[in-house]
Protein backbone atom coordinates (compact mmCIF):
# COMPACT_ATOMS: atom_id res chain seq x y z
CA UNK A 1 0.00 0.00 0.00
CA UNK A 2 1.22 3.47 -0.93
CA UNK A 3 0.31 6.52 1.14
CA UNK A 4 -0.25 9.97 -0.30
CA UNK A 5 0.04 12.72 2.29
CA UNK A 6 -3.16 14.74 2.06
CA UNK A 7 -2.69 18.27 3.31
CA UNK A 8 -4.82 21.28 2.62
CA UNK A 9 -2.78 23.09 -0.01
CA UNK A 10 -1.57 19.90 -1.67
CA UNK A 11 -2.87 18.22 -4.79
CA UNK A 12 -3.16 14.76 -3.25
CA UNK A 13 -6.29 13.85 -5.32
CA UNK A 14 -4.34 14.12 -8.59
CA UNK A 15 -1.60 11.84 -7.29
CA UNK A 16 -4.22 9.44 -5.89
CA UNK A 17 -5.98 9.30 -9.28
CA UNK A 18 -2.73 8.62 -11.12
CA UNK A 19 -1.78 5.78 -8.73
CA UNK A 20 -5.24 4.27 -9.10
CA UNK A 21 -4.93 4.44 -12.89
CA UNK A 22 -1.81 2.24 -12.81
CA UNK A 23 -3.41 -0.24 -10.42
CA UNK A 24 -1.87 0.97 -7.17
CA UNK A 25 -3.26 0.25 -3.72
CA UNK A 26 -3.47 3.76 -2.27
CA UNK A 27 -4.29 5.38 1.06
CA UNK A 28 -4.75 9.08 1.65
CA UNK A 29 -2.61 9.82 4.70
CA UNK A 30 -4.38 12.31 6.95
CA UNK A 31 -2.78 11.54 10.30
CA UNK A 32 0.31 9.93 11.80
CA UNK A 33 -1.45 6.61 12.48
CA UNK A 34 -2.01 6.14 8.73
CA UNK A 35 1.75 5.82 8.27
CA UNK A 36 1.59 2.42 9.99
CA UNK A 37 -0.52 0.99 7.18
CA UNK A 38 1.71 1.89 4.23
CA UNK A 39 4.95 0.68 2.64
CA UNK A 40 5.80 3.72 0.55
CA UNK A 41 4.94 7.39 0.98
CA UNK A 42 4.44 10.20 -1.51
CA UNK A 43 4.52 13.86 -0.51
CA UNK A 44 2.83 15.81 -3.29
CA UNK A 45 2.89 19.54 -3.36
CA UNK A 46 1.66 22.76 -4.73
CA UNK A 47 1.75 26.10 -2.98
CA UNK A 48 4.63 27.32 -0.88
CA UNK A 49 7.37 25.67 1.17
CA UNK A 50 6.18 27.39 4.32
CA UNK A 51 2.55 26.31 3.90
CA UNK A 52 3.69 22.73 3.35
CA UNK A 53 5.95 22.69 6.41
CA UNK A 54 3.15 24.26 8.48
CA UNK A 55 0.70 21.60 7.28
CA UNK A 56 3.04 18.74 8.19
CA UNK A 57 3.49 20.25 11.64
CA UNK A 58 -0.25 20.86 12.13
CA UNK A 59 -1.07 17.30 11.09
CA UNK A 60 1.46 16.08 13.68
CA UNK A 61 3.05 14.02 10.94
CA UNK A 62 6.49 15.53 10.63
CA UNK A 63 8.44 13.50 13.18
CA UNK A 64 6.60 10.17 12.59
CA UNK A 65 7.30 10.62 8.86
CA UNK A 66 10.93 11.42 9.56
CA UNK A 67 11.21 8.27 11.64
CA UNK A 68 9.61 6.05 8.98
CA UNK A 69 11.71 7.41 6.14
CA UNK A 70 15.04 8.08 7.81
CA UNK A 71 15.29 5.16 10.24
CA UNK A 72 12.70 2.82 8.75
CA UNK A 73 13.88 3.04 5.13
CA UNK A 74 10.37 3.57 3.78
CA UNK A 75 10.64 4.55 0.07
CA UNK A 76 9.78 8.24 -0.07
CA UNK A 77 8.80 10.13 -3.21
CA UNK A 78 8.51 13.91 -3.09
CA UNK A 79 6.85 15.86 -5.87
CA UNK A 80 7.36 19.59 -6.57
CA UNK A 81 7.23 21.34 -3.17
CA UNK A 82 7.53 17.82 -1.76
CA UNK A 83 11.03 17.84 -3.28
CA UNK A 84 11.97 21.36 -2.22
CA UNK A 85 11.22 20.89 1.48
CA UNK A 86 13.70 17.97 1.64
CA UNK A 87 16.54 20.49 1.66
CA UNK A 88 17.97 22.59 4.46
CA UNK A 89 16.68 25.99 3.43
CA UNK A 90 14.27 27.57 0.97
CA UNK A 91 14.49 31.13 -0.32
CA UNK A 92 10.69 31.02 -0.67
CA UNK A 93 9.65 32.70 2.55
CA UNK A 94 13.21 32.25 3.91
CA UNK A 95 12.25 29.07 5.81
CA UNK A 96 14.17 26.01 6.93
CA UNK A 97 13.16 22.72 5.30
CA UNK A 98 13.31 19.17 6.60
CA UNK A 99 17.05 19.03 5.90
CA UNK A 100 17.05 15.35 4.86
CA UNK A 101 19.26 16.34 1.96
CA UNK A 102 22.02 18.94 1.98
CA UNK A 103 21.53 22.03 -0.12
CA UNK A 104 19.10 24.88 -0.65
CA UNK A 105 16.25 26.12 -2.81
CA UNK A 106 16.51 29.27 -4.92
CA UNK A 107 14.30 31.21 -7.34
CA UNK A 108 14.62 31.44 -11.11
CA UNK A 109 15.70 34.92 -12.24
CA UNK A 110 12.63 36.63 -13.71
CA UNK A 111 14.86 39.06 -15.58
CA UNK A 112 16.14 36.14 -17.63
CA UNK A 113 13.18 33.72 -17.95
CA UNK A 114 9.43 33.73 -17.36
CA UNK A 115 8.65 32.82 -13.76
CA UNK A 116 6.98 30.46 -12.97
CA UNK A 117 8.37 27.96 -15.41
CA UNK A 118 5.11 26.52 -16.64
CA UNK A 119 4.87 23.73 -19.18
CA UNK A 120 6.58 20.67 -20.59
CA UNK A 121 10.36 20.60 -20.48
CA UNK A 122 12.93 17.92 -21.21
CA UNK A 123 14.22 15.86 -18.28
CA UNK A 124 17.65 14.29 -18.88
CA UNK A 125 18.49 11.35 -16.65
CA UNK A 126 22.06 11.47 -15.30
CA UNK A 127 22.42 7.90 -14.10
CA UNK A 128 20.65 4.57 -13.84
CA UNK A 129 18.15 3.94 -11.06
CA UNK A 130 15.07 1.68 -10.76
CA UNK A 131 12.84 4.80 -10.54
CA UNK A 132 13.84 5.86 -14.06
CA UNK A 133 14.23 2.40 -15.56
CA UNK A 134 13.10 1.93 -19.17
CA UNK A 135 12.58 5.65 -19.60
CA UNK A 136 15.37 6.15 -22.14
CA UNK A 137 17.84 8.98 -21.70
CA UNK A 138 15.30 11.78 -21.53
CA UNK A 139 11.62 12.67 -21.77
CA UNK A 140 9.26 15.64 -21.45
CA UNK A 141 7.47 16.25 -18.16
CA UNK A 142 5.13 18.97 -16.88
CA UNK A 143 6.53 21.72 -14.67
CA UNK A 144 5.09 24.52 -12.59
CA UNK A 145 7.82 26.03 -10.48
CA UNK A 146 9.35 29.34 -9.54
CA UNK A 147 12.03 27.75 -7.35
CA UNK A 148 14.45 24.87 -7.82
CA UNK A 149 16.80 22.87 -5.59
CA UNK A 150 20.60 23.07 -5.47
CA UNK A 151 21.89 19.87 -3.87
CA UNK A 152 25.24 20.27 -2.08
CA UNK A 153 26.17 16.71 -2.95
CA UNK A 154 26.25 16.23 -6.74
CA UNK A 155 25.82 12.47 -6.24
CA UNK A 156 22.22 13.12 -5.15
CA UNK A 157 21.27 14.42 -8.61
CA UNK A 158 19.30 11.92 -10.68
CA UNK A 159 18.16 14.19 -13.54
CA UNK A 160 18.49 17.75 -14.84
CA UNK A 161 16.45 20.14 -16.98
CA UNK A 162 17.49 23.28 -18.83
CA UNK A 163 15.68 26.48 -17.82
CA UNK A 164 18.14 29.38 -17.79
CA UNK A 165 20.82 26.67 -17.57
CA UNK A 166 20.59 23.18 -16.12
CA UNK A 167 18.91 22.78 -12.75
CA UNK A 168 18.47 19.61 -10.69
CA UNK A 169 14.98 18.22 -11.33
CA UNK A 170 15.28 14.78 -9.71
CA UNK A 171 17.18 13.59 -6.67
CA UNK A 172 17.77 10.20 -5.11
CA UNK A 173 19.72 9.30 -2.02
CA UNK A 174 19.11 5.86 -0.48
CA UNK A 175 15.33 5.55 -0.06
CA UNK A 176 14.67 9.28 -0.58
CA UNK A 177 13.55 10.17 -4.12
CA UNK A 178 11.95 13.29 -5.53
CA UNK A 179 11.06 15.12 -8.71
CA UNK A 180 10.44 18.82 -9.31
CA UNK A 181 8.04 18.19 -12.21
CA UNK A 182 4.49 16.95 -11.72
CA UNK A 183 4.84 13.20 -12.26
CA UNK A 184 1.07 12.79 -11.83
CA UNK A 185 0.30 15.29 -14.61
CA UNK A 186 2.94 14.30 -17.14
CA UNK A 187 0.81 12.02 -19.31
CA UNK A 188 1.93 8.47 -20.19
CA UNK A 189 5.59 9.11 -19.26
CA UNK A 190 4.60 10.34 -15.82
CA UNK A 191 2.44 7.26 -15.26
CA UNK A 192 5.38 5.08 -16.31
CA UNK A 193 7.65 6.74 -13.76
CA UNK A 194 5.00 6.32 -11.09
CA UNK A 195 4.66 2.65 -12.06
CA UNK A 196 8.43 2.29 -11.53
CA UNK A 197 7.99 3.71 -8.03
CA UNK A 198 5.11 1.31 -7.35
CA UNK A 199 7.27 -1.58 -8.51
CA UNK A 200 10.08 -0.38 -6.31
CA UNK A 201 7.84 -0.30 -3.23
CA UNK A 202 5.88 -3.47 -3.83
CA UNK A 203 8.45 -5.51 -5.70
CA UNK A 204 10.98 -4.92 -2.94
CA UNK A 205 13.68 -3.89 -5.40
CA UNK A 206 16.92 -2.60 -3.90
CA UNK A 207 16.88 1.18 -3.80
CA UNK A 208 20.40 1.82 -4.99
CA UNK B 1 14.11 23.90 -23.49
CA UNK B 2 10.66 24.74 -22.24
CA UNK B 3 8.19 23.85 -24.99
CA UNK B 4 5.15 25.81 -26.22
CA UNK B 5 1.88 24.41 -24.96
CA UNK B 6 -1.29 23.46 -26.81
CA UNK B 7 -4.40 23.79 -24.67
CA UNK B 8 -7.73 22.25 -25.59
CA UNK B 9 -10.57 24.41 -24.36
CA UNK B 10 -14.14 23.31 -23.89
CA UNK B 11 -17.24 25.21 -22.87
CA UNK B 12 -19.31 22.90 -20.74
CA UNK B 13 -23.06 23.08 -20.18
CA UNK B 14 -24.86 20.43 -18.13
CA UNK B 15 -21.93 18.04 -18.52
CA UNK B 16 -21.88 18.49 -22.31
CA UNK B 17 -19.31 20.29 -24.41
CA UNK B 18 -20.92 23.14 -26.26
CA UNK B 19 -19.58 25.53 -28.87
CA UNK B 20 -20.42 29.19 -29.34
CA UNK B 21 -19.75 31.70 -32.10
CA UNK B 22 -18.54 35.03 -30.71
CA UNK B 23 -19.93 34.14 -27.30
CA UNK B 24 -23.43 33.38 -28.64
CA UNK B 25 -25.50 30.65 -30.36
CA UNK B 26 -24.34 27.52 -28.54
CA UNK B 27 -24.71 24.00 -29.84
CA UNK B 28 -23.75 20.74 -28.07
CA UNK B 29 -20.87 18.57 -29.30
CA UNK B 30 -20.74 15.63 -26.85
CA UNK B 31 -20.14 14.50 -23.28
CA UNK B 32 -17.47 16.60 -21.56
CA UNK B 33 -15.80 13.64 -19.86
CA UNK B 34 -15.57 11.62 -23.08
CA UNK B 35 -14.25 14.47 -25.17
CA UNK B 36 -11.65 15.25 -22.49
CA UNK B 37 -10.46 11.61 -22.45
CA UNK B 38 -10.26 11.46 -26.21
CA UNK B 39 -8.19 14.61 -26.43
CA UNK B 40 -5.94 13.38 -23.59
CA UNK B 41 -5.30 10.14 -25.50
CA UNK B 42 -4.52 12.31 -28.50
CA UNK B 43 -1.73 13.87 -26.31
CA UNK B 44 -2.93 17.40 -25.81
CA UNK B 45 -0.69 19.29 -23.36
CA UNK B 46 -3.44 20.74 -21.15
CA UNK B 47 -7.21 20.93 -20.89
CA UNK B 48 -9.44 23.85 -19.86
CA UNK B 49 -13.11 23.61 -19.02
CA UNK B 50 -15.35 26.63 -18.74
CA UNK B 51 -18.54 25.74 -16.94
CA UNK B 52 -20.95 28.08 -18.67
CA UNK B 53 -23.94 26.77 -16.74
CA UNK B 54 -22.26 27.90 -13.55
CA UNK B 55 -21.17 31.27 -14.90
CA UNK B 56 -24.20 32.29 -16.99
CA UNK B 57 -27.02 30.63 -15.04
CA UNK B 58 -25.43 31.17 -11.60
CA UNK B 59 -25.65 27.42 -10.86
CA UNK B 60 -23.10 25.54 -8.71
CA UNK B 61 -19.98 24.29 -10.52
CA UNK B 62 -20.38 20.81 -11.96
CA UNK B 63 -17.94 19.11 -9.59
CA UNK B 64 -19.10 15.63 -10.62
CA UNK B 65 -17.80 16.17 -14.15
CA UNK B 66 -14.58 17.71 -12.79
CA UNK B 67 -14.07 14.57 -10.68
CA UNK B 68 -14.74 12.22 -13.60
CA UNK B 69 -12.34 14.08 -15.87
CA UNK B 70 -9.65 14.20 -13.15
CA UNK B 71 -9.77 10.41 -12.78
CA UNK B 72 -9.12 9.85 -16.45
CA UNK B 73 -6.94 12.71 -17.62
CA UNK B 74 -3.28 12.94 -16.57
CA UNK B 75 -2.28 16.30 -17.92
CA UNK B 76 -3.00 19.65 -16.22
CA UNK B 77 -6.60 20.55 -16.10
CA UNK B 78 -8.07 24.01 -15.47
CA UNK B 79 -11.64 24.82 -14.49
CA UNK B 80 -13.30 28.18 -14.92
CA UNK B 81 -16.75 29.66 -14.86
CA UNK B 82 -18.87 30.31 -11.83
CA UNK B 83 -16.02 30.52 -9.30
CA UNK B 84 -17.28 32.97 -6.69
CA UNK B 85 -15.00 32.68 -3.71
CA UNK B 86 -12.13 30.88 -2.05
CA UNK B 87 -14.31 27.96 -1.06
CA UNK B 88 -15.34 27.39 -4.70
CA UNK B 89 -11.65 27.35 -5.61
CA UNK B 90 -10.90 24.86 -2.86
CA UNK B 91 -13.77 22.58 -4.01
CA UNK B 92 -12.57 22.62 -7.63
CA UNK B 93 -8.96 21.86 -6.64
CA UNK B 94 -10.04 19.05 -4.32
CA UNK B 95 -12.16 17.62 -7.15
CA UNK B 96 -8.86 17.16 -9.00
CA UNK B 97 -8.31 20.28 -11.11
CA UNK B 98 -4.83 21.85 -11.08
CA UNK B 99 -5.80 25.41 -11.85
CA UNK B 100 -8.70 27.80 -11.54
CA UNK B 101 -9.57 30.35 -14.17
CA UNK B 102 -11.18 33.58 -13.03
CA UNK B 103 -12.64 36.20 -15.36
CA UNK B 104 -15.64 38.48 -14.74
CA UNK B 105 -15.64 37.79 -11.02
CA UNK B 106 -12.02 38.98 -10.77
CA UNK B 107 -12.92 42.24 -12.49
CA UNK B 108 -15.67 42.82 -9.92
CA UNK B 109 -13.48 41.75 -7.04
CA UNK B 110 -9.76 41.86 -7.89
CA UNK B 111 -8.86 40.84 -4.32
CA UNK B 112 -9.91 37.28 -5.16
CA UNK B 113 -6.78 36.92 -7.32
CA UNK B 114 -4.61 37.85 -4.36
CA UNK B 115 -6.53 35.69 -1.91
CA UNK B 116 -6.51 32.69 -4.28
CA UNK B 117 -2.79 33.04 -4.93
CA UNK B 118 -2.08 33.28 -1.24
CA UNK B 119 -4.22 30.27 -0.33
CA UNK B 120 -3.30 27.91 -3.17
CA UNK B 121 -0.27 29.44 -4.89
CA UNK B 122 -0.02 31.69 -7.93
CA UNK B 123 0.38 28.68 -10.23
CA UNK B 124 -3.27 27.80 -9.53
CA UNK B 125 -4.71 31.11 -10.63
CA UNK B 126 -5.27 31.81 -14.31
CA UNK B 127 -6.63 35.28 -15.03
CA UNK B 128 -8.75 35.02 -18.16
CA UNK B 129 -9.51 38.29 -19.93
CA UNK B 130 -12.14 39.05 -22.55
CA UNK B 131 -10.55 41.72 -24.74
CA UNK B 132 -12.18 43.81 -27.43
CA UNK B 133 -10.44 46.04 -29.95
CA UNK B 134 -11.66 49.66 -29.54
CA UNK B 135 -10.54 53.11 -30.53
CA UNK B 136 -7.51 54.30 -28.56
CA UNK B 137 -8.48 56.91 -25.98
CA UNK B 138 -6.84 58.58 -23.03
CA UNK B 139 -8.44 55.98 -20.79
CA UNK B 140 -7.87 52.97 -23.05
CA UNK B 141 -4.42 53.59 -24.41
CA UNK B 142 -3.72 50.07 -25.67
CA UNK B 143 -6.83 50.19 -27.85
CA UNK B 144 -8.21 47.09 -26.15
CA UNK B 145 -11.00 47.13 -23.58
CA UNK B 146 -11.92 44.50 -21.00
CA UNK B 147 -15.43 43.03 -21.21
CA UNK B 148 -17.15 40.71 -18.76
CA UNK B 149 -20.16 38.40 -18.54
CA UNK B 150 -19.69 36.68 -21.89
CA UNK B 151 -18.78 39.95 -23.66
CA UNK B 152 -22.11 41.47 -22.66
CA UNK B 153 -20.78 44.20 -20.40
CA UNK B 154 -17.96 46.62 -21.16
CA UNK B 155 -15.90 47.89 -18.26
CA UNK B 156 -13.96 50.86 -19.61
CA UNK B 157 -10.78 49.16 -18.39
CA UNK B 158 -7.64 49.06 -20.52
CA UNK B 159 -6.75 45.40 -21.23
CA UNK B 160 -3.00 46.00 -20.94
CA UNK B 161 -3.37 47.74 -17.57
CA UNK B 162 -5.63 44.97 -16.28
CA UNK B 163 -3.10 42.34 -17.39
CA UNK B 164 -0.31 44.07 -15.46
CA UNK B 165 -2.52 44.48 -12.43
CA UNK B 166 -3.46 40.78 -12.60
CA UNK B 167 0.20 39.84 -12.53
CA UNK B 168 0.93 42.11 -9.58
CA UNK B 169 -2.06 40.70 -7.66
CA UNK B 170 -0.58 37.23 -8.03
CA UNK B 171 -2.07 35.56 -11.10
CA UNK B 172 0.19 32.76 -12.36
CA UNK B 173 -0.92 32.95 -15.99
CA UNK B 174 -2.90 35.29 -18.21
CA UNK B 175 -5.29 34.04 -20.87
CA UNK B 176 -5.95 36.68 -23.54
CA UNK B 177 -9.29 35.87 -25.09
CA UNK B 178 -10.15 38.00 -28.12
CA UNK B 179 -13.85 38.76 -28.51
CA UNK B 180 -13.29 39.89 -32.11
CA UNK B 181 -11.49 36.71 -33.17
CA UNK B 182 -13.45 34.15 -31.10
CA UNK B 183 -15.17 31.63 -33.34
CA UNK B 184 -13.98 33.24 -36.58
CA UNK B 185 -11.25 30.65 -37.27
CA UNK B 186 -9.16 33.38 -38.88
CA UNK B 187 -6.33 33.44 -36.34
CA UNK B 188 -5.58 34.97 -32.95
CA UNK B 189 -5.41 38.68 -32.20
CA UNK B 190 -1.63 38.87 -32.35
CA UNK B 191 -1.44 42.54 -31.43
CA UNK B 192 -2.93 42.44 -27.94
CA UNK B 193 -1.45 39.00 -27.22
CA UNK B 194 2.00 40.37 -28.06
CA UNK B 195 1.49 43.60 -26.12
CA UNK B 196 0.52 41.74 -22.98
CA UNK B 197 3.20 39.03 -23.32
CA UNK B 198 5.86 41.74 -23.58
CA UNK B 199 4.51 43.63 -20.57
CA UNK B 200 4.39 40.76 -18.04
CA UNK B 201 6.82 38.06 -16.95
CA UNK B 202 4.22 35.35 -16.24
CA UNK B 203 3.14 33.03 -19.08
CA UNK B 204 0.52 34.31 -21.53
CA UNK B 205 -2.01 32.12 -23.35
CA UNK B 206 -3.31 33.17 -26.78
CA UNK B 207 -7.01 32.46 -27.13
CA UNK B 208 -9.79 32.86 -29.68
CA UNK B 209 -9.66 32.44 -33.43
CA UNK B 210 -7.50 29.40 -34.21
CA UNK B 211 -8.77 27.59 -37.31
CA UNK B 212 -5.64 25.93 -38.67
CA UNK B 213 -2.11 25.06 -37.48
CA UNK B 214 -0.51 28.12 -39.12
CA UNK B 215 -2.52 30.37 -36.78
CA UNK B 216 -0.89 28.70 -33.80
CA UNK B 217 2.56 29.04 -35.38
CA UNK B 218 1.85 32.77 -35.91
CA UNK B 219 1.01 33.22 -32.24
CA UNK B 220 4.27 31.53 -31.17
CA UNK B 221 6.49 33.17 -33.78
CA UNK B 222 5.06 36.68 -33.67
CA UNK B 223 4.22 37.09 -29.97
CA UNK B 224 5.76 36.03 -26.67
CA UNK B 225 2.82 33.69 -25.92
CA UNK B 226 3.77 30.54 -24.00
CA UNK B 227 0.63 28.63 -24.87
CA UNK B 228 -2.24 28.65 -27.33
CA UNK B 229 -5.83 27.60 -26.87
CA UNK B 230 -7.52 25.56 -29.57
CA UNK B 231 -11.02 24.20 -29.60
CA UNK B 232 -13.07 24.17 -32.83
CA UNK B 233 -10.20 22.94 -34.97
CA UNK B 234 -9.95 19.86 -32.75
CA UNK B 235 -13.54 18.74 -32.74
CA UNK B 236 -16.12 21.11 -34.19
CA UNK B 237 -18.26 19.58 -36.94
CA UNK B 238 -18.87 23.10 -38.25
CA UNK B 239 -15.35 23.35 -39.67
CA UNK B 240 -14.39 21.86 -43.06
CA UNK B 241 -11.92 19.65 -41.27
CA UNK B 242 -10.54 18.91 -37.78
CA UNK B 243 -6.87 18.51 -36.89
CA UNK B 244 -5.43 15.75 -34.70
CA UNK B 245 -2.89 16.98 -32.10
CA UNK B 246 -0.09 15.01 -33.80
CA UNK B 247 -0.62 16.85 -37.08
CA UNK B 248 -0.60 20.25 -35.35
CA UNK B 249 2.58 19.39 -33.46
CA UNK B 250 4.33 18.17 -36.60
CA UNK B 251 3.45 21.44 -38.29
CA UNK B 252 4.79 23.48 -35.37
CA UNK B 253 8.02 21.44 -35.24
CA UNK B 254 8.59 22.08 -38.95
CA UNK B 255 8.20 25.79 -38.22
CA UNK B 256 10.98 25.47 -35.66
CA UNK B 257 8.69 25.80 -32.63
CA UNK B 258 9.63 23.57 -29.67
CA UNK B 259 6.73 21.36 -28.59
CA UNK B 260 6.39 18.33 -26.34
CA UNK B 261 7.14 15.40 -28.68
CA UNK B 262 4.26 13.23 -29.75
CA UNK B 263 4.80 9.71 -28.31
CA UNK B 264 4.14 6.88 -30.73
Amino acid sequence: MIGVIDYKAGNAPSVYNALKKIGGDVLMVKRAADLEKIHGVILPGVGSAMATMDSLNEMGIRSPLEKKVRSGNMPFLGICIGMQILFEHSAEGDVPGLGWLKGNVTRFDKNRVRVPQMGWNEVRFCRKHPLVENMGQSGHFYYVNSYHVNPADQDDILAVTDYDGDFCCMVQRDNIMAAQFHIEKSGPLGLKLLANYLQLVEGGKPLC
Amino acid sequence: MLTKRLLACFDMRNGMVTKALQFQDNFDIGSAAEIACKIYEDQIDEIIFYDITASADKKPIDLATVRTVAKRVFVPFTVGGGIRNLDDMYQVLKAGAEKISVDSMAVRNPAIIEEGAKAFGSQCIVLSMQVKRVEKTERIRSGYEIAIDGARTYTGMDALEWAKRGESLGAGELCVNSIDCDGTHNGYDLEITGLIADAVSIPVIASGGAGEPSHIADAFLQTGASAAIISSMLYSPKLPRNYPVAEIKNFLLKEGIPVRPYLK
